[in-house]
């Protein structure tokens, strides 16, 4: 007699795959494929990149610490993570190549031991934090929230951080400051990307982003220091990141090193190279498409192969409805 | 210019063995992808990996089949014109796999996002027009077909000069911003187009230019 069929085994946060298996996927990819015909075709960095890989595989990973933080019950939702290696491989940092594997690639040697962040502009008491300040200056809490990418696929990441607001209370903003604009570091030498227009998407440097007022005072508007209980890896944006759930991801800006308090609409990156496309509010909406692709579902990822069927319902403002006070009087069509 | 002096010929048994290898790779590779993906070991998005591979390489194997002819120019030999169809058939069951791979695994069969997205994304419409323009050129290259086509062959079969640069246009298009990978596929397609594509164009200028001296001739 043959064993009864028992069903295929169901997969939980338990059976993520090993991070080192994930990373050999890689080389698994270069063994099947054919390598001589694609080091001819491909760009000369990639190229290059096929015979140097292995030194920058022996290139110390950049240091994550363990960090200390409360866990509020409000923020802690139960939908399923996306396991920590997917999160901290699949990233859009520009600064470290435009193609997604490569910030994790690119970035392990990111030195951000002498950082400062500023915060000035219009405010009684500019402030200037610097690293240990970042971690240690406002107590930590951890908060689970959902990231809609404006490509149309979505994660669940718990952040490490405390509300912008309790930064910008403290640099005391003055009546008139409408706006708040954001940048991140500007630094050739540290970010190939800026060094390299190939490598960099050929995008306006630095990276600048904004926010209004009250939009960044709104107690879901988090300032970042790490992710999954360890401070963040520079391809998710360390020393410090901003993470505004209810926007598309390309809002949340990295490594940031100044916030400036104005009383204009700040220019932001991507609205700059295509006002079509990226609009300063970018809230996730997904009755507005993109001229490129509907913003009606998204892909979430997490785990599970080409079959599990991952596609689901965007919903408006990430799910995040009570921001939608802010937008009361506000056509989205045309400000999205 | 040419290397040898005499024509580069191989045995049959060669030539077997290199079309074998090809077919290995060419399949291998597509299957080892898919069975990647199913079980998760294709990186954080097994979807957006498969969709990069599979388009890549189809227009890697688009180029190579380009590249045929010139390197029978240059060698001189006859070999390379053998695996034309071959690699140019390929190319299409890559491409149909990049397109089998957005409507089963991106759109995941909504049928109402799908027949949106297919007709009004301009970047899509491009792509799938150069798949169709494939197609014809797969399902026209049996000998049989061809013999049957006369001259009608070789005019339809030109369209693979209007299939390069949609392809490419669809490649730029579907990134954020123009100076990423694509660009260096511009360049290389037009260095190995530019000789042909000016040939096209001066016979194509000859021919008109005599039909009209006949027009001329006729009335006079």
């Amino acid at each position: 007699m043959s064993k009864p069929f028992k069903p295929s085994v169901k997969l939980t946060d338990n059976h993520v795959t090993d991070e080192s298996i994930y990373l050999n996927r890689r080389r698994l990819l270069k063994s099947l494929g054919f390598v001589g015909a694609s080091a001819l075709l491909s760009n000369p960095a990639n190229a290059a990149g096929w015979f140097w890989e292995d030194d920058k595989e022996k290139a110390e990973a950049f240091k994550t610490q363990a960090l200390k933080f409360s866990q509020p019950e409000k923020y802690q939702i139960s939908e399923t993570q996306t396991p920590e290696a997917k999160a901290t491989s699949y990233n859009n940092f520009y600064e470290f190549g435009t193609a997604k594997d490569e910030p994790v690639k690119n970035a392990q040697e990111f030195d951000t031991s002498e950082w400062t962040l500023k915060v000035d502009g219009l405010v009684n008491k500019p402030l200037t934090l610097n690293l240990d300040d970042l971690t240690k200056r406002f107590p930590l809490e951890e908060r689970i929230y959902r990231l809609r990418c404006v490509e149309a696929w979505s994660m669940v990441i718990p952040w490490i951080g405390y509300e912008l607001g309790a930064l910008l209370r403290a640099a005391d903003p003055l009546s008139s400051a409408k706006y708040v604009a954001f940048e991140t570091l500007y630094e050739p030498k540290q970010m190939p990307g800026q060094r390299n227009r190939f490598l960099g998407g050929g995008i306006e440097y630095p990276y600048v982003e904004g926010l209004r007022l009250d939009e960044a005072m709104h107690p879901l508007t988090l300032m970042s220091v790490g992710l999954y209980g360890k401070t963040l890896p520079p391809q998710n944006g360390a020393p410090v990141r901003l993470v505004v759930p209810w926007k598309y991801g390309f809002k949340s800006i990295k490594s940031i090193v100044r916030i400036r308090l104005t009383d204009k609409q700040p220019p932001t990156t991507w609205n700059r190279l295509a006002s079509n496309e990226y609009g300063f509010y970018a809230n996730v909406n997904p009755d507005v498409s993109h001229p490129r692709w509907s913003q009606a579902s998204e892909r979430r990822i997490t785990t599970g192969g080409l079959l599990s069927r991952n596609r689901i319902p965007t919903e408006m403002y990430n799910g995040y409805s009570e921001v939608a006070p802010l937008y009361s009087s506000m056509d989205l069509t045309r400000n999205f | 210019m040419k290397l040898f002096k005499k024509p580069v010929r191989v045995s049959n048994l060669t030539r077997r063995c290199l079309k074998g290898f090809i077919h290995l790779l060419a399949l291998g590779y597509l299957v080892g992808l898919f069975y990647a993906g199913v079980t998760d070991n294709l990186g954080p998005d097994p979807v957006d990996t498969l969709l990069n591979e599979t388009g890549i390489w189809a227009i890697h194997l688009l180029l190579i089949t380009l590249m045929l002819s010139p390197l029978a120019k240059i060698l001189p030999s006859p070999e390379p014109i053998k695996f034309r169809r071959m690699l140019g058939i390929y190319s299409f069951v890559y491409a149909l796999s990049h397109f089998a791979t957005y409507i089963l695994f991106e759109l995941q069969l909504d049928m109402s996002l799908i027949a949106t997205e297919l007709v009004k994304r301009p970047y899509i419409v491009v792509g799938l027009t150069a798949l169709i323009l494939l197609f014809a050129l797969t399902i026209t290259s049996f000998q049989k077909i061809r013999r049957n086509m006369g001259k009608r062959w070789q005019h339809l079969h030109n369209s693979i000069y209007i299939i390069v640069p949609l392809v490419l246009l669809h490649f730029s298009w579907s990134q954020k911003t123009i100076w990423q990978e694509p660009i260096w596929y511009w360049l290389f397609a037009f260095i190995l187009l530019f000789n042909r594509i000016k040939g096209l164009v001066t016979t194509a200028l000859k021919k008109h230019a005599r039909s009209k001296n006949r027009k001329h001739a006729t009335q006079t």
